[in-house]
C-alpha cells in the first residue's frame, strides 16, 4: 500500500484533515489543535473511553462516539461543539461532582485540579442533581503518598499508569457502577502492599486530589505529567 | 393572673453572625432576666474527622471570613505540635506579622463598621441611618479613615498570604512561602499612614468618651476575671505565651499556665437555649468563674505592650477605673489601642535582618499523636486542639473560640444594660439599640464560636406568658 493510500481524510469543524489510519479523532483533533474535552484520557497510557467527555458528533450517525476510541474513517465528518454536545458534557461533570465528596476549597488540589478546571471551562456554575454525600475513606497508611476516595472520578489513569508504565499492577478497580473504588493489591491498605514500587507515577497522573502526596496543605498539590509522553517515547525506541 | 412577659430581639444586627436576646420582664414590667442565644449551628469538629492533619489549617479557616488568619495560625501551631518540631526563626517572624494584620483589619471593622454609628451618631440615632452609610454622610473623613485602615490589614495578608480571605499560606511546620523585598518594601510604605490613622481615631475616640458615661457605667460594667496569654515578660503578644488569668483587681490568680493543658482550667457548660458554650474558670467553678477575653482582658492582663505609642496609650487606659478596666464599653478604647501596637510591631518584625530568609518551613511527618494550638484572635484567646491516629488522620478535635468564653459576660453585660434602660412592655429605639451596643462592645464571631452570615434584618417580639404574640416590630 502507498504512503498515500494510507492517509484518511476528514473534516473535523468544517476543517479539512488528514490522518493515519491508526489514529482516533481525538488525536488528529489534537494535531489540529481542536481542543475536545476529556477527563480519563491522557498521552502515553491506553484510551478505555471510560468519562465520555470526549464524545463528539459524525455525520451519518445518529450515536455520539467517542473521539479517544473511534479511529478515523475516510470521509468522516466529525463535529466537536454543539449545544447537545455541551449539554452532554456539562452533565456528565456534574455528576462527577455529585458521586463523590468534592469541596474545592479546602482540597490540596485546588488550583491544580483537571475536573476543576474542566468544570470552569464547560461554564458550570452549579450542579443540577442532588449530591450523593457517600462515606469514602481516606487511605494514609502509605510513606509517601495518600488515596482520598472522596475526590476519586474512577477514570482510571491511575490503573493504567501502575499496569502499563511501571508494570505493578498494584492499583485496580473493585466494584460495580457506583459503588466501584480503586483499590491496592487485594483490597488491602497501600502501606501493606507488597507490589507497590512507590514510584508515585499514579500520584502524578491522577487529575484531582484522590491520589497526592503525604503532607501536602490546601492548594499544594501540583502534578507533574510531562515524565509520560517522554517515558514512552523513550521505551519506544529502546525496544 | 401573673403578667410575665419576655421581650425577643431577633436576629441582634451589626454583628457577626446569627443570633437574638430575649429580655424576661416581671410583672411590674421590669427586666428581670437576660438571654444572648446564639442560633447558629456550624460542626466544624466532627467533619474535620478522618482529613489528614496536613489539611487542617485551611480547613478550619473556612469557620470564619472576618478571622480567617486566627484559625489558620492556631491549627498551624496545633499542626506544629503534631510535626513535634520547632518551626524556621523567619517563618514563626511572618506568622505573626500575618496575625497582626488580621487584628487591624478585624478591630478595624469592628470599630469603624459595626460600631462607629454608634459612637458617631448616638446610642438614639434614627436605625435607618446608624450604619457605615449614615458614617459617611456625617464625617465622611472618618469613615474613610476605616475603611483605608482595614485595606491596610488586608493588603499586608494579601500580600503574604496570596488572597486576603483564606489564604492557604499558613501550613503545619511554617509557611509556604518566603516574604519578597519587594512585598516588605511595599508593605513598610504603607505603615506610616495606618500609624496616622490609628492615632487620630484614638483622639477622636477619646473626645466622645465623655458623651457616653451612662453607656461606660452600665455597658458590662462589673467584676470578672480576665485572661489572655503574655510573654515570658509579661508583656503583650498575639502569637506565643502562657496563659495568665488576672483579676478585677488585676491581681494576677494564675500565671504561667501551659496553654496546651486548658482543659485543666477552663470548663465549658452548655445551656438548652444557645448553640454557643459557656467557659468558665474551672478552680472558681460556673457561673463564679466568668471571665472576659479580647482586647480589654489582654491589655488587663499584660504588664506592657512593648512598643513605645501603644504603651503610653496603654497607661492612659489603665487610668480609666482605679480597679482593672471592667466597663466592657472599654473594649473599643482597647481595640484602638491594639491597633496601635500591631501596626508599630508590625514595622519591628519588618525591619528584622532574617525576615527576608528563604527557609521558612520545616518538614515533617506527625511524631505525636496530639497536639494543642493556642494564639490570640481580635476577639480573644483561641484553642485548636487535635488527636490523630497512626495514619496522620484527624480522630478527634475541640476548639474553644473567643466569643464562647465572652458568653457568660454577655449575657450578664445585656442584663445590666437592659435593667437600666428598658422600662415596660415597650422597647424605645434607643434601649433596643444599647441592647445590641453592648453585644458588639464585644465584637462576638458567632459564626467562629459555633464552629454563617446572612441576613441582618431584625425582629423584636413582645410575648405573653404562653407564648402569645403581644407586639411585633419588624426592622430591615
Amino acid at each position: 500500500m502507498t504512503l498515500a493510500a494510507a492517509v484518511k481524510t476528514l473534516k473535523i469543524d468544517g476543517r479539512d484533515c488528514s490522518a493515519r489510519p491508526d489514529e482516533t479523532i481525538l488525536d488528529v483533533a489534537r494535531e489540529n489543535k481542536i481542543f475536545i474535552p476529556r477527563m480519563c484520557q491522557l498521552e502515553g497510557l491506553s484510551t478505555v473511553g471510560a468519562c465520555r467527555l470526549c464524545l463528539v458528533e459524525v455525520k451519518g450517525s445518529n450515536k455520539l462516539l467517542p473521539s479517544c476510541v473511534t479511529h478515523v474513517e475516510e470521509g468522516m465528518e466529525v463535529t466537536t461543539t454543539s449545544e447537545r454536545l455541551d449539554q452532554y458534557r456539562k452533565m456528565i461533570v456534574e455528576l462527577m461532582f455529585t458521586e463523590r465528596n468534592h469541596i474545592c476549597s479546602v482540597c490540596v488540589s485546588n488550583g491544580h485540579c483537571e475536573l476543576q478546571t474542566m468544570a470552569q471551562k464547560l461554564d458550570i456554575t452549579h450542579v443540577r442533581f442532588p449530591y450523593r454525600y457517600p462515606q469514602a475513606e481516606v487511605d494514609a497508611s502509605h510513606d509517601r503518598f495518600v488515596i482520598d476516595h472522596n475526590r476519586c472520578i474512577l477514570c482510571t489513569r491511575c490503573v493504567r499508569v501502575c499496569d502499563e508504565i511501571e508494570g505493578a499492577h498494584t492499583l485496580d478497580i473493585m466494584g460495580r457502577g457506583i459503588e466501584s473504588r480503586v483499590i491496592t493489591d487485594l483490597n488491602q491498605p497501600w502501606g501493606s502492599s507488597e507490589t507497590c514500587t512507590g514510584c508515585g507515577k499514579c500520584v502524578q497522573v491522577c487529575p484531582t486530589g484522590a491520589l497526592v502526596e503525604q503532607g501536602r496543605s490546601v492548594a499544594e498539590m501540583e502534578k507533574r505529567r510531562n515524565f509520560l509522553p517522554y517515558l514512552t517515547l523513550m521505551r519506544g525506541e529502546h525496544e | 393572673m401573673e403578667q410575665r412577659r419576655t421581650i425577643v430581639i431577633d436576629p441582634v444586627t451589626r454583628i457577626e453572625g446569627h443570633s437574638k436576646i430575649t429580655l424576661h420582664l416581671d410583672d411590674q414590667g421590669r427586666v428581670e432576666d437576660a438571654r444572648f442565644h446564639v442560633t447558629q449551628f456550624r460542626g466544624f469538629e466532627k467533619f474535620c474527622e478522618g482529613r489528614p492533619f496536613s489539611e487542617m489549617p485551611s480547613l478550619m479557616a473556612r469557620i470564619c471570613g472576618i478571622c480567617p488568619v486566627s484559625h489558620l495560625i492556631a491549627s498551624a501551631k496545633a499542626c506544629d505540635a503534631l510535626l513535634a518540631v520547632r518551626i524556621p526563626p523567619t517563618a514563626d517572624k511572618l506568622r505573626r506579622i500575618f496575625n497582626l494584620a488580621q487584628v487591624v483589619q478585624s478591630h478595624a471593622l469592628s470599630l469603624f463598621h459595626l460600631s462607629s454609628p454608634d459612637l458617631l451618631l448616638g446610642m438614639d440615632a434614627d436605625p435607618a441611618k446608624s450604619n457605615l452609610v449614615g458614617v459617611l454622610e456625617k464625617d465622611p473623613a472618618l469613615a474613610r479613615d476605616g475603611i483605608e485602615l482595614r485595606k491596610f490589614g488586608q493588603q499586608i495578608i494579601e500580600r503574604l498570604g496570596g488572597k486576603r480571605i483564606h489564604p492557604a499560606w499558613v501550613v503545619p511546620g511554617g509557611v509556604s512561602e518566603p516574604l519578597s523585598g519587594a512585598d516588605r518594601d511595599a508593605i513598610l510604605e504603607s505603615v506610616p499612614e495606618a500609624l496616622a490613622i490609628a492615632l487620630r481615631t484614638m483622639e477622636w475616640f477619646k473626645g466622645t468618651m465623655e458623651r457616653f458615661r451612662e453607656e461606660i457605667a452600665t455597658f458590662g460594667n462589673f467584676p470578672t476575671l480576665f485572661m489572655g496569654i503574655v510573654k515570658k515578660d509579661g508583656g503583650l503578644t498575639f502569637y506565643d505565651g502562657d496563659i495568665r488569668i488576672t483579676d478585677a483587681s488585676v491581681k494576677v490568680v494564675a500565671d504561667g499556665l501551659d496553654p496546651a493543658r486548658y482543659f485543666d482550667y477552663i470548663g465549658e457548660k452548655v445551656e438548652s437555649w444557645s448553640y454557643l458554650k459557656s467557659a468558665y474558670y474551672k478552680p472558681r467553678g460556673f457561673p463564679d468563674g466568668i471571665y472576659r477575653v479580647g482586647p480589654l482582658a489582654r491589655l488587663n492582663v499584660a504588664d506592657r505592650c512593648g512598643t513605645p505609642r501603644a504603651d503610653q496609650e496603654l497607661a492612659e487606659f489603665h487610668e480609666l477605673q482605679r480597679t482593672a478596666v471592667l466597663s466592657s464599653f472599654h473594649y473599643h478604647h482597647a481595640r484602638l489601642i491594639e491597633i496601635l501596637y500591631c501596626i508599630e510591631r508590625m514595622e519591628q518584625l519588618l525591619t528584622h535582618a532574617e525576615i527576608l530568609d528563604k527557609h521558612v518551613r520545616a518538614i515533617a511527618r506527625h511524631n505525636a499523636l496530639e497536639g494543642v494550638g493556642v494564639a490570640e484572635a481580635p476577639r480573644g484567646t483561641l484553642f485548636h486542639h487535635y488527636k490523630i491516629d497512626e495514619q496522620g488522620l484527624v480522630r478527634w478535635a475541640n476548639l474553644i473560640i473567643a466569643t464562647g468564653q465572652n458568653n457568660l459576660a454577655m449575657n450578664r453585660s445585656v442584663l445590666q444594660v437592659a435593667k437600666h434602660f428598658v422600662h415596660g412592655d415597650r422597647l424605645t429605639p434607643g434601649a433596643l439599640n444599647r441592647v445590641e451596643a453592648v453585644i458588639r462592645a464585644y465584637d462576638p464571631c458567632l459564626s467562629c464560636s459555633t464552629h454563617a452570615l446572612g441576613q441582618m434584618a431584625l425582629r423584636i417580639q413582645l410575648l405573653s406568658p404562653i407564648g402569645e404574640v403581644l407586639d411585633e416590630v419588624v426592622r430591615s
